[in-house]
């Protein structure tokens, strides 16, 4: 995939970031964390972790004040599980990092908590649904599973409105958690979440984060290790059409031994001003001998007029690892693959839903979970249908 | 029978100093049953012939004819075309990710015949082309030309021109970058083909080492965008002795 530098700002340039950078390089580690809003201040847009955003639409999540609504949370899972409020500050694995999580964990009130009982293994997937509808509103969960536990968590964010949220993730020794976030708010919408995953010794934690629907959505994704042997996979899919940002940042802080974190997030563009965002911190502390850490990001750029940055960061306090790398590319949909298709007879819709199909192909199998790699399908399906039915318009404007 | 024919055909592309002519008027009718190869040294124009002849994008066709059985190629889409019965075996296959093979050929073979392919022959069919152009059956699980060597690539190209059975093969240079076995092989896959009696053959090659498995009923020597010379198949023993040096210094002139 060829890579080129008016469509995309790539990373591994991290550390030189180039004149006109607004900040000094700053260490992963060194950024403030807080429960207090007043410690953030209203961004402007310069800061090195809001540089990318469009600071001016999410002005409602920034100030300190109530929501006007409660966005409607409903659960539902297989026997085993249990569901209950509890007050916001029960876990305190996450912290928030900017002052959106910091609002939103002020005035989200109670958090609604998902618990996986020690040595459950549940059958089907838990599913929680975040409704925000049509106004200001903040949530918080938080999902805990207990030691040699088994369990699927569903987290469904929709609805219209301007959401912010913080999920707390505590996966328990030995426990195997599996938790998919889904982004399909209308097309209006706004939705900034902190996800903080705290991952127990020996313990596997699956985190996917799938946007396919927000006019701005910016998921930060925080993992650490409670203790030696944990194992993070971090997917993400997105799918960003016209007037669309979709950001995910992700932050891996290695400071025990021996712990694995692969991180894979693929994305398609479509649209003018479709927009994409896409960070990747790893940070592997003295401590963490025998880490072993992949993280890649790769963006199909499918019209003129998107946009899709990437940057991947790796810092290293010790040489005792097994593994440490990151790749990061950004290709415009290829032509010549389109050609050979056709040239085998495959007419020109369905050679392009071949060639993103076949792009998103390997993400969506190791998210092993059927109901959503379904609609995945479905939904990429749908949205190459609209990019196809805006390149016939533009061809008959073209034509006129 | 089928018939592919091209009249005085002009092709040009755009570069950075406008466009460039490259085919001058090419004249060239390949009739059901007959392997016609066209020859001739590099920039000389035939790839841009088969590539035009295919659709790419990248050539603008500024005057003259092409068609296939009285139909106008040219007014047809890339896929159209491929649908009428034309093939191009690629020089250089495209690669594309997250596609299996099996999928692609699937995929390929219904738009062609326009209907879904019987699994239980179809899967057989594919083993036994996969199997005749000497790759294993797990290629099928592969994707599209990722991974494959240049002789892999190749290989699945004549798998696809075997399965799919167009009416007319255009094989641009198929031959180049083949060690001795593989070209043996290739060449066997394309006498198939041709084997059946009513197909259409243009072989593309700047080498006469793959004429000697495959046979020609006529030779073309290209030159600067057009056929210098046509002849039988001593014309491609003469080239093989000689070289193009004789047709490079008719064209300076």
């Amino acid at each position: 995939m060829s890579s080129s530098d008016t469509l995309v700002a790539t990373g591994n340039r991290a550390h030189s970031h180039g004149p006109g950078s607004p900040v000094p390089l700053q260490a992963r580690s060194e950024r403030p964390t807080s429960y207090d809003v007043a410690d953030f201040a209203v961004p402007n847009g310069r800061e090195e972790e809001w540089r990318f955003t469009p600071v001016k639409q999410l002005k409602a999540l920034f100030e300190d004040a109530a929501g006007t609504e409660t966005p409607k949370v409903d659960a539902s899972g297989p026997e085993g599980v249990v569901f209950e409020t509890v007050a916001a500050d029960s876990l305190k694995v996450g912290k928030p990092q900017d002052r959106a999580a910091a609002v939103a964990w002020n005035h989200a009130g109670d958090a609604f908590a998902v618990r996986i009982p020690v040595e459950a293994e549940l059958t089907e997937p838990v599913h929680v649904n975040v409704a925000s509808l049509g106004a200001r509103g903040f949530s918080h969960l938080i999902i805990e599973s207990g030691r040699h536990s088994k369990a699927i968590v569903i987290i469904d964010h929709s609805g219209s409105g301007e959401l912010g949220s913080n999920v707390e993730i505590v996966v328990g020794d030995g426990a195997d958690l599996r938790v998919v976030s889904i982004q399909q708010g209308d097309h209006e919408s706004i939705h900034l979440g902190q996800h903080d995953a705290l991952v127990g010794r020996d313990a596997r934690l699956h985190h996917v984060a799938v946007t396919l629907g927000g006019k701005v959505v910016r998921i930060g994704t925080n993992v650490r290790y409670a203790g030696p042997g944990g194992d993070a996979e971090l997917l993400g899919v997105y799918f960003a059409e016209s007037g669309q940002h979709h950001e995910n940042r992700l932050f891996v802080d290695h400071e025990a031994a021996n712990c694995k974190s692969n991180v894979l997030y693929k994305g398609a563009l479509a649209g003018d001003h479709a927009r994409s965002v896409w960070i990747g911190d790893v940070l592997i502390r003295a401590a963490a001998e025998g880490t072993d850490t992949f993280e890649l990001n790769r963006n199909l750029v499918l019209t003129d007029g998107a946009r899709a940055d990437s940057v991947p960061n790796l810092e290293i306090e010790t040489g005792e690892i097994e593994g440490a790398g990151h790749a990061s590319a950004t290709g415009r949909f290829d032509d010549e693959q389109l050609f050979y298709l056709q040239a085998r007879g495959i007419p020109e819709d369905a050679a392009r839903r071949l060639v993103v199909s076949g792009f998103f192909n390997d993400i969506i199998g190791k998210i092993g979970v059927p109901e959503v790699t379904e609609h995945l399908h479905e939904v990429i399906e749908d949205k190459l249908a609209r990019t196809a039915e805006l390149s016939e318009s533009a061809k008959a404007v073209i034509g006129q | 029978m089928a018939t592919l024919e091209i009249r005085d055909l002009h092709v040009s592309v755009d570069t950075e100093n406008g466009p460039k002519q490259i085919l001058r008027g090419v004249d060239l009718t390949i009739a059901g049953g007959q392997t016609h190869a066209i020859m001739g040294p590099n920039g000389s124009g035939k790839s841009t012939l088969a590539y035009s002849i295919a659709g790419h994008p990248k050539y603008n066709v500024t005057s003259g004819t092409v068609t296939l059985d009285g139909e106008d190629v040219l007014d047809m889409s890339v896929d159209e075309r491929a649908r009428a019965g034309l093939f191009l075996a690629m020089q250089y296959p495209v690669e594309v990710p997250g596609v299996s093979v099996a999928n692609f050929l699937r995929t390929a073979k219904t738009a062609i015949d326009g209907e879904a392919p019987k699994l239980r022959t179809w899967v057989k069919d594919v083993n036994k082309a996969l199997a005749d152009l000497d790759m294993d059956a797990d290629f099928g699980t592969r994707n599209v030309n990722e991974g494959f060597s240049g002789g892999e690539k190749k290989r699945h190209e004549i798998v696809q021109l075997e399965l799919l059975n167009p009416k007319v093969a255009i094989l641009d240079e198929t031959d180049s970058g083949l060690d001795i076995d593989a070209l043996r092989i290739v060449s066997e896959g394309v006498n198939r083909f041709a084997a059946q009696g009513d197909k259409g053959v243009l072989l593309i090659t700047h080498y006469t080492r793959i004429l000697r498995y495959i046979k020609p009923d006529f030779v073309h020597v290209f030159v600067d965008g057009r056929v210098a010379e046509e002849g039988g198949p001593e014309l491609a023993e003469e080239l093989e002795a000689n070289g193009y040096e004789r047709f490079l210094k008719a064209g300076a002139k």
